[in-house]
């Protein structure tokens, strides 16, 4: 019995943290946050040399090999440092191609996701907040035709894998033709999404799809929770930061308990949910009875909780929090992202109920 | 990372079956003694098997076993799941023990520590004073030597048992020219003299779990100090590094979530059952996902324990953080049991179940008995203080500065 990350896992960790620091600190991610792509080739190169796009891709394919949970850590400190980019989205592709995909579907697409030469993403959410793999109703016969909503960078995303009806997944290489993209005026822009419409556009059926769909699901879930941790412990070290730093009737105001109390809130809050997350991502590897719920009260838990901890932290800030200028601002939009993005805390614990037997 | 316990624990656990198998429920002529002599002797079997008292060594009347946090919750799983009795929590046990075994004379170790664990004597602690609480280490309780005795003179408040208790381990002034923390001695006192005055508070539940004792000079030997003259401060605050071997207690965390569904299963809200009310479900979600996060951080506290690292800050919370969650329980609790909440409240004895409130009454007990989490033992503003200051790197508050 041992609760804790191996010492590879916190070297990972650590490697992150440094490529993070020195490639894209919070001048350059607001750099890309105000740019027209919220892209940076460069950066996204960066991550690729160091083997992250394929860092739960299997080594015969190309990949790093690890698990949910050393790609649930990396997302940790990505969302740590709101590193923009195509990382989450790309991340369940591969997964997804893993999961569901033939030998050949996997031999095709595996390399060239590891190796980042090509972009994936995931295109699941459908009108009416429809992210489910039961809720989804696009018919793939071959070709797609219809709407989705929410894709994580699909206008630059080479590899599209499609939630279809009946809860299966499908392939889509968005140069294939028929796939039309309108970018959405999201919040977050660390992480840009696009609606997409599909035109007679050519598909390939995921084989084994509808098994993967619901795993692939929870590893958004948990990967999204892993975000959260990370932006939520962001904002609590700028909240302490400030406290320390700003001066009112002449000392810093975390001399009065009034910050104070509220810092330590939200510390207590905060903290936990590391833990949470790793169990989560440790579930999904390890015990699969209890991965689904599990996956759904985490991402419930874990995006709320950074949810309010960017709310404290704008107010713990004053007035300065409330501004464009303000970096808070681009860790609060992350949270909203990581809060709706495959339903709303609500959603999933409904789901948890249910799955529960209450 | 690896949650599960192994074939070498697993193995353990059919010895530990075994064993209960043979020793709990007593049998033949002992299923006829009477319950606190079956108890007796199943300890002192427990303890031979190395099940028990496993952090204390075998001259004190331990098992003294290697700290195993896996053998731990094997252990205290099989002995919840035969209802068999578990090593005594309490004052005397989780405090005065360990805290002997870091810094006590041979002899007060040899006179006190197997009797306690053995639950032969029983321990209040007296530190709080009515005009010492948050602030301690203000406390007036004075202690004179008078030839080979202390004379003790003074007012202890809140002293959970004292009523029930022998003796009383004790932070007295005793130096009273040093300044506030060096001044303060750490205090051994038999409870079972003239000069020891116990008044039960009737609390706000109706029930009386603690007390206001009162020193009258009160007299306890010369030589049961525990560490020097004016080291009382920092002998209350020894390192209970003798806990560890028992700190993993699987599930701890999320013990009260079934008697939360339950209640929601067996109440009714707007005209069905509660457990199909969404907004119920919503908060049940809600307090596990609290729960889990919880209970997950306390197992990586205890694997760094066990490890001999250093777990961080988040060791800071645990106190606060469970006193929250008792109080989100309660009042899920009190909104599920509807007009019962009208209802005075059950036994006293129904409070704090480690399996949580299993009837109505002992849910508006516990609704009241939450708040004391968030008070005894360092009140929920005191942890905030120290988490901002200790965890996070705030600067202390001006008014502790300067009583310095």
């Amino acid at each position: 019995m041992e609760f804790d990350i191996s010492e590879e896992q916190e070297l990972l960790q650590g490697m992150v943290r440094q490529l993070v620091e020195n490639e894209c600190p919070l001048a350059r991610v607001r750099e890309i946050f105000e740019g027209d792509s919220g892209h940076d080739p460069e950066l996204w190169k960066s991550l690729i040399e160091v083997g992250l796009a394929g860092t739960a891709i299997p080594e015969e394919f190309g990949g790093a090999g690890l698990e949910l949970l050393d790609l649930a850590l990396v997302s940790e400190t990505l969302g740590n440092g709101a590193l923009p980019g195509p990382f989450f989205g790309h991340s369940l592709a591969g997964l997804a191609v893993l999961l569901g995909g033939s030998d050949e579907q996997k031999k095709t697409w595996l390399p060239r996701l590891a190796m980042g030469d090509a972009i994936g993403s995931v295109a699941f959410a459908e009108e009416g907040s429809s992210w489910q793999p039961e809720e989804w109703t696009l018919q793939a016969n071959g070709t797609l035709s219809g709407a989705k909503k929410h894709v994580p960078y699909g206008s630059i995303a080479d590899l599209i894998v499609v939630g279809t009806a009946d809860g299966g997944l499908a392939l889509v290489e968005r140069s294939g033709g028929g796939v039309e993209t309108e970018p959405v005026d999201g919040a977050d822009r660390t992480r840009r999404l696009d609606d997409l419409i599909f035109d007679g556009a050519h598909c390939e059926i995921l084989p084994d799809g509808q098994r993967a769909s619901g795993r692939v699901r929870d590893a958004g879930l948990i990967l999204l929770a892993a975000d959260a941790y990370g932006g939520a412990a962001r904002c609590l070290e700028m909240a302490v930061d400030y406290a320390n730093t700003r001066q009112q009737f002449g000392v810093t105001i975390g001399h009065f308990q009034g910050i104070k109390h509220q810092l330590a809130n939200m510390a207590i809050r905060v903290d936990p949910v590391r833990f949470l997350c790793w169990y989560a991502a440790h579930a999904f590897d390890k015990i699969p009875d209890e991965s689904e719920r599990t996956a759904a009260l985490t991402k419930a838990h874990a995006t709320s909780v950074f949810m309010q901890t960017a709310r404290d932290t704008v107010e713990a800030h004053g007035g300065i929090g409330f501004t464009w200028e303000c970096d808070v601002q681009i860790l609060f939009k992350r949270a909203m992202f990581d809060r709706a993005f495959l339903g709303a805390p609500a959603v999933h614990r409904e789901r948890a109920a249910v799955l529960a037997g209450w | 990372m690896d949650l599960s316990y192994g074939e070498e624990y697993e193995e353990f656990r059919r010895e530990v079956q075994a064993f209960l198998a043979e020793s709990w429920p007593p049998r033949g002529d002992e299923a006829q003694l009477p319950q606190n002599e079956q108890i007796d002797r199943f300890r002192e079997r427990g303890v031979e098997a190395g099940y028990l008292s496993r952090s204390i060594p075998r001259k004190y009347g331990g098992s003294e076993q290697e700290a195993d946090s896996s053998k731990a919750a094997v252990i205290g799983e099989e002995f919840r799941r035969a209802g068999a009795p578990m090593d005594l929590l309490g004052g005397g046990v989780s405090l005065l023990v360990p805290t002997l075994l870091e810094r006590g004379e041979e002899w007060q170790k040899e006179k006190f520590i197997k009797p306690t664990i053995r639950g032969h004597i029983r321990w209040c602690q007296g530190y709080s004073e009515p005009g010492s609480g948050s602030d301690l280490a203000s406390l007036q309780t004075k202690g004179e030597l008078v030839g080979d005795e202390w004379l003790i003179n003074g007012q202890k408040i809140w002293t959970t048992g004292a009523q029930f208790a022998d003796y009383c381990f004790c932070l007295v002034r005793t130096e009273p020219e040093q300044p506030k923390h060096a001044g303060i001695s750490y205090l051994l006192i038999d409870m079972h003299q003239p000069g020891v005055e116990v008044r039960p508070l009737k609390q706000m539940t109706g029930n009386s779990g603690f007390n206001e004792v009162f020193f009258t000079d009160a007299r306890t030997p010369r030589d049961w100090i525990v560490g020097k003259r004016g080291e009382g401060w920092l002998v209350s605050r020894t390192t209970l590094k003798h806990e560890r071997s028992g700190l993993i207690n699987v599930g701890q965390a999320t013990s009260q979530l079934p008697a939360l569904v339950d209640l929601a299963r067996r109440s009714t809200r707007n005209g069905r059952p509660a457990i199909e009310d969404p907004e119920i479900r919503q908060k049940l979600a809600e307090v596990e996902g609290f729960m889990l996060a919880n209970e997950y951080s306390l197992r990586y506290r205890a694997t760094k324990d066990i490890k001999g690292q250093d777990p961080g800050r988040i060791q800071l919370m645990a106190k606060l953080i469970r006193s929250d969650i008792g109080q989100e329980v309660a009042k899920l609790g009190m909104e599920l049991i509807g007009d019962d909440g009208l209802l005075a409240g059950g036994a006293a004895s129904e409070m704090g179940r480690p399996d949580g409130p299993q009837d109505n009454g002992a849910w508006v007990t516990t609704y009241m008995g939450s708040l004391a989490g968030a008070i005894a033992a360092g009140s929920s503003n005191i942890q905030r203080n120290i988490i901002g200051e200790r965890g996070l790197g705030l600067p202390r508050d001006a008014a502790a500065q300067r009583g310095k």
